[in-house]
């Protein structure tokens, strides 16, 4: 038999088939397009004027916030967000409950998704991103830095993911070899990913234990990377039903065959492990407040700001989680899930740019183009997002 | 191998290797102090030689001193100079005092750098390398002096900071700013001998010093210190940063990295094996091949 006819047609056959797969599917001028080809195109044109004049043309950081929202909301908020990826793997690979499985595909892929971009975003961020391989290439290891340990992670991860992910990529290639191989280091490959992933999402509140005396003090404690460890599972958990939700709407047509009351068992099950993980989030923040006697400091702004996160966007939200599970409310589970990614959002703010030098009197805020770019950024990602669901088996079930 | 036997033999290994063990710290042991220098606030006259020497040597924004009336406010260290003098109105009349990089001994910036781009060099300065630098910016979120600053309008931006003038002291020179200075404010040596004089002129001045050297334990010491006639926060300086070095901070949770790293994947791989039913049922039928029922 001639091998290099059979790879060649192979190979042929497979670019015929991506190239088929490249060309847009579906109606054009949805108003989701309408919104973000527009942003999508300005921000790239921002991006330009970035990489030529320097970041501080079109942001407003300045030599005493560093920091923007380019890595407080893209960065350390979207990595926080991205953590369903590993809470449902968990369940579904280590602790073995096949009623998550369905939602296990989209969950990776919305992961990796985010790690790409979100965590990509910080290229846009640093000042000197062409040297981005120094603490891989091993021509200069930090060893002593955090920051090190979390750039190494998230590599590792986005790598993890991929590999988790794959088996989706090669059955749509129709590489059936490939496909089961890829499957078998599922467990490996989820397994090392939890374990990243702890360490990353509590390493990214550890790049901030150094910034003691810039921190408020009640964003400040030697806790932050349990804090924000433990906030990372409900932050997922939340985002998957968030997620869910839209698609659900959005990509019906592609959910055809699932069962209804199987997804609303789903909803109600992420629902409770969100209430759990949240009261044990607040028991911990608590506990927090009494020991460092943080009495005195909320009965200013900053105090009602404080409040506002941890009761009106924590323990509520809990709450809400609690009672819809028990009442079996799916309309309360969605609003509480809201509620509690806005309070990841604040909390990740708080920390990396809100409360940060809360004692200046010139505040950094976002330009108009830091915004463009955060929106050009995600909006980005739901068009790859789309792309994918539409074509590869993400929905349906093997 | 019975008890005694393991004994003696770990005897011998454990004598044989100790003093291998106490030459090889004594070997290890650093014969170079950390230079820095010692600035007597009491005696600057705000001249601002050192502001003028600082940006020739580095080639940086030379202010014009005579006509910039730069003193009439509180200026900071920028991307354009490492140094600048302020002018504080002070219970003891008008106090001047210079600006720049601490040197700290356990950096913050340095802990933070993922690249060693920020740098500790044996001889005590913190110094920064363009070639390994990614321009992340955490060294300017981890300092507590605020003393890097970014280049934000540059398309390939440098973090602009005092290095102690390190290729000066390389040649065995005095950092430009200290050969600058008319008035000897600023002494250079060894933090030993700084120490040494800081302390001598405290005591033999009692009531013309404040009795605190900045710098003698702030974030853990720094290279450069401070002596004062009045209490430093007058001065400008932040007295709430604490003692502690700053590297101590992350310490605890760089120690729990292994123990995630290692301990997790086990607990995990021993739970998804738990929690298999596929061998749990094969366990209750006496461990027979299981039917193929999927």
């Amino acid at each position: 038999m001639n091998t290099t006819a059979v790879v060649t047609s192979e190979f042929s056959r497979v670019a015929k088939f991506f190239w088929q797969e490249l060309k847009p599917r579906g109606k054009w001028l949805t108003p989701f397009n309408i919104i973000s080809i527009p942003i999508i195109l300005i921000g790239l044109v921002i991006l330009y004027f970035r990489f030529v004049y320097g970041i501080g043309y079109v942001t407003n950081l300045n030599q005493y916030y560093p920091l923007g929202i380019w890595i407080g909301f893209d960065v350390v908020t979207g990595v926080a967000l991205a953590g369903g990826a590993y809470v449902i793997t968990f369940v579904v690979y280590v602790m073995r409950m096949e009623k998550y499985h369905s939602i296990v595909r989209v969950t990776v892929l919305n992961g990796l998704l985010a790690y790409i971009f979100y965590a990509g975003a910080l290229t846009l961020d640093l000042g000197r991103p062409w040297h981005i391989v120094n603490p891989i290439i091993g021509n200069s290891f930090g060893y002593n830095s955090v920051l090190f340990l979390v750039s190494w992670h998230f590599l590792l991860y986005m790598l993890t993911m991929a590999l988790e992910f794959s088996p989706v990529v090669a059955e749509w290639a129709q590489l059936e070899k490939a496909r089961k191989f890829l499957a078998g280091l599922t467990l490996g490959a989820v397994i090392f990913g939890i374990t990243l992933s702890i360490l990353h999402q509590s390493g990214l509140g550890a790049l901030f234990l150094m910034a003691k005396p810039k921190i408020h003090p009640l964003w400040y404690s030697e806790f932050i990377p349990v804090l924000f460890f433990v906030s990372s599972i409900y932050a997922g958990l939340s985002m998957i039903v968030f997620e869910g939700t839209i698609s659900h709407k959005v990509f019906k047509d592609l959910l055809g065959g699932q069962n209804h009351r199987h997804y609303e068992e789903i909803i109600l099950g992420l629902g409770k492990g969100a209430a759990i993980t949240m009261f044990v989030y607040y028991f911990f923040q608590a506990l927090i407040f009494v020991h460092e006697k943080r009495w005195e400091l909320i009965t200013d702004a900053w105090g009602y700001w404080y409040l506002l996160e941890v009761i009106g966007l924590v323990l509520v939200p809990c709450f809400m989680f609690a009672y819809a599970v028990r009442h079996r409310n799916l309309g309360i589970i969605k609003v509480a899930s809201v509620l509690a990614l806005l309070g990841i959002v604040l909390n990740r703010l708080n920390v990396t740019v809100i409360a940060y030098r809360w004692y200046d009197v010139d505040k950094y805020y976002p330009s108009w183009q830091e915004v463009v770019v955060t929106l050009m950024v995600v909006f980005t990602e739901i068009w790859i997002f789309r792309w994918i669901v539409t074509r590869m088996p993400v929905f349906s079930k093997r | 191998m019975d008890r005694r036997q393991f004994f003696a033999t770990t005897a011998t290994v454990g004598a044989a290797v100790l003093p291998i063990k106490k030459s090889r710290a004594a070997n290890a042991k650093e014969t170079k102090e950390f230079v820095g220098v010692l600035v007597d606030t009491t005696r600057c006259i705000g001249c601002r030689s050192c502001e003028v020497a600082c940006s020739e040597t580095n080639g940086n924004f030379v202010p014009d001193v005579r006509n910039d009336n730069a003193l009439a406010r509180v200026r900071d260290t920028s991307e354009k100079q490492y140094t600048v003098v302020n002018r504080f109105n002070t219970d003891k009349g008008e106090v001047f005092v210079k600006r720049q990089c601490m040197h700290c001994w356990q950096a913050a910036c340095v802990a933070m750098c993922l690249v060693n781009a920020m740098f500790k060099t044996k001889e005590g300065p913190v110094t920064w390398n363009g070639d390994k630098c990614l321009g992340c910016r955490f060294c300017m979120v981890a300092c507590p002096f605020d003393i890097p600053k970014a280049e934000y309008l540059s398309w390939n931006p440098r973090i602009m900071k005092c290095t102690m003038c390190y290729e000066r002291l390389q040649e065995g020179r005095k950092p430009a700013c200290v050969e600058a200075c008319p008035t000897d404010t600023l002494m250079f040596g060894q933090k030993r001998e700084l120490m040494e004089t800081a302390r001598h002129r405290v005591y033999s001045h009692p009531d013309k010093y404040v009795h605190q050297i900045y710098g003698e334990h702030e974030v853990g010491g720094t290279g450069w210190l401070y002596l004062s006639a009045v209490p430093f926060e007058q001065l400008g300086f932040r007295t709430d940063l604490g003692t502690t070095p700053y590297p101590e901070y992350t310490k605890q949770f760089l120690v729990a990295v292994p123990l995630i790293l290692f301990g997790v994947p086990a607990l995990l791989l021993g739970l998804s094996e738990l929690t298999d039913r596929k061998k749990q049922v094969r366990e209750d039928e006496g461990w027979s091949e299981p039917e193929v029922t999927e």
